[in-house]
């Protein structure tokens, strides 16, 4: 199976970045082989609409399942139609990937369901 | 000519000085008033048009007709704002994305996107007691995008105002021309051709901009001929001041200086105009009375009839900058 985590840094010891959009980076694991690779976010700085870019990056890495602690209406929306689960990973806490991970193989870590916040999108431009 | 009234700082008189300048100039000239402050459109309450047109806008949302579309992902690579996915095969549009660029529409090899209307406000126009051409959006409750609106009132040309006193309103549905993205760089507001000679008896239009300094300010500023800029004399007046006046430098629009409630504050609003060579063309004083006047729904020139003078020195002076700018 192949998850992604949300982190900040280029490895999978880095710290989950909790923002899913907006995310530094993605950290792709395959969970049969535990090998993992990481992929710079396009959307960082894209003016809106980040998180429809970033499910589209995950859809075409074939991601699964992807473990962040924030989705937004859009990513929620684009996520759920391909078919990829949204899980939320603790908040609060500073873990690292590879702690989040263990967490969820473990089968700790909760989905997500709906949007965890509003867009960003509307402040009047 | 076509005059911007702007301020940045919201409340500092851009409506006060719209609305009377606007009053002093028909005494003269034809004058058609647009008030771009789609969000909060308030210089209906000083001028009492008779909105008699009307007329509903917004943008062309992205339809995909599942049935023509392959998922080939092409819209989805051009749509620079992500406002449109294709997801395994589902291609999805996130309407509040979109800025009804088109380029979906246009990019889609299998013609399988088609679009509709989304109606982000109105338009009303209609004429004042005094004869102005009255024109202002309204942008509907809970819609993010003022520009399209604005857009859309600057373009608009109502029926001639006494053939359509007494007809029913009617709604209009806007058409693509080209592609507005691509007319925002460099033609939207600018399709008109500057008027040759700023006085005489070519319509003044006077524009009462939204406050701020983003895309409404820059979309309502675009294609003037000036920017009139209103401020006061305090830190915030300068601040926002500092900031559209740049906007107006950006965009190649000559603009001087408004200060209203002059006496308060400091002088560090006169020292930044004179050191960036913009013209304190008009002064109106911190006094009650206008304060009172303005709450009670009068303009500066009803309840103040000296400034009717002051406002129609203040056009000509607009007027010879605009002409100088010209040579």
């Amino acid at each position: 199976m192949k998850t992604v985590i949300t982190i900040s840094g280029n490895t999978i010891d880095s710290p989950l970045d909790p923002r899913f959009g907006r995310a530094a980076a993605f950290c792709l694991v395959d969970s049969e082989t535990g090998e993992w690779t990481v992929y710079e976010n396009p959307a960082l700085s894209a003016s809106g609409g980040a998180g429809v870019q970033a499910a589209q990056l995950l859809t075409k890495l074939g991601a699964q399942a992807v473990i962040s602690g924030a989705y937004g209406p859009n990513a929620v929306e684009a996520l759920s139609s391909a078919g990829i689960e949204m899980y939320l990973a603790p908040a609060g806490k500073p873990l690292t990937a590879a702690q989040v991970l263990a967490l969820f193989q473990a089968g700790k870590l909760g989905k997500a369901e709906t949007a965890t916040h509003a867009g960003h999108r509307g402040d009047g431009h | 000519m076509r005059i911007v009234v702007a301020s940045g700082k919201g409340g500092t008189g851009k409506t006060t000085v719209a609305t009377s300048l606007a009053l002093a100039a028909a005494e003269q000239v034809a004058v058609r008033v647009l008030d771009c402050d789609v969000e909060a459109p308030n210089a209906a309450l000083f001028l009492h048009p008779t909105l008699n047109q009307r007329k509903e806008v917004g943008i062309l949302l992205p339809v995909v007709d599942e049935t023509k579309c392959t998922y080939c992902g092409k819209c989805a690579e051009v749509c620079e704002f992500h406002a449109i996915a294709v997801i395994g095969k589902k291609t999805l549009v996130f309407p509040e994305l979109c800025h009804g660029c088109g380029s979906c529409t246009l990019n889609c090899p299998e013609k399988a996107i088609r679009e509709r209307l989304d109606v982000m406000g109105i338009l009303e126009s209609g004429p004042t007691p005094g004869g102005i051409d009255f024109a202002r959006g309204v942008m509907n409750v809970g819609e993010p995008m003022a520009v399209p609106i604005i857009r859309e009132l600057k373009k608009w040309k109502p029926m001639s105002l006494r053939a359509a006193a007494g007809r029913a309103t009617e709604s209009i549905e806007i058409k693509r021309q080209s592609n507005p993205l691509i007319d925002e760089g460099i033609a939207s507001g600018e399709s008109a051709p500057r008027t040759s000679s700023p006085h005489g008896n070519d319509i003044i239009e006077i524009r009462d901009a939204p406050p701020g300094a983003s895309c409404p300010v820059v979309e309502t500023m675009r294609g003037a001929d000036f920017a009139l800029l209103v401020t006061e004399p305090t830190p915030f007046g300068l601040h926002d001041l500092k900031l559209v006046a740049e906007i107006a430098r950006e965009l190649g629009i000559p603009a001087g200086v408004v200060v209203n409630r002059d006496g308060i504050g400091d002088n560090a609003v006169e020292a930044w105009c004179a050191e960036a060579g913009l013209p304190i063309l008009m002064r109106i004083p911190m006094e009650r009375r206008f304060a009172e006047a303005i709450a009670s729904g009068q303009t500066l020139v009803e309840a103040a009839p000296e400034y009717r003078e002051k406002f129609s020195a203040l056009l000509s002076r607009i007027q010879k900058q605009v002409e100088g700018e010209m040579i």
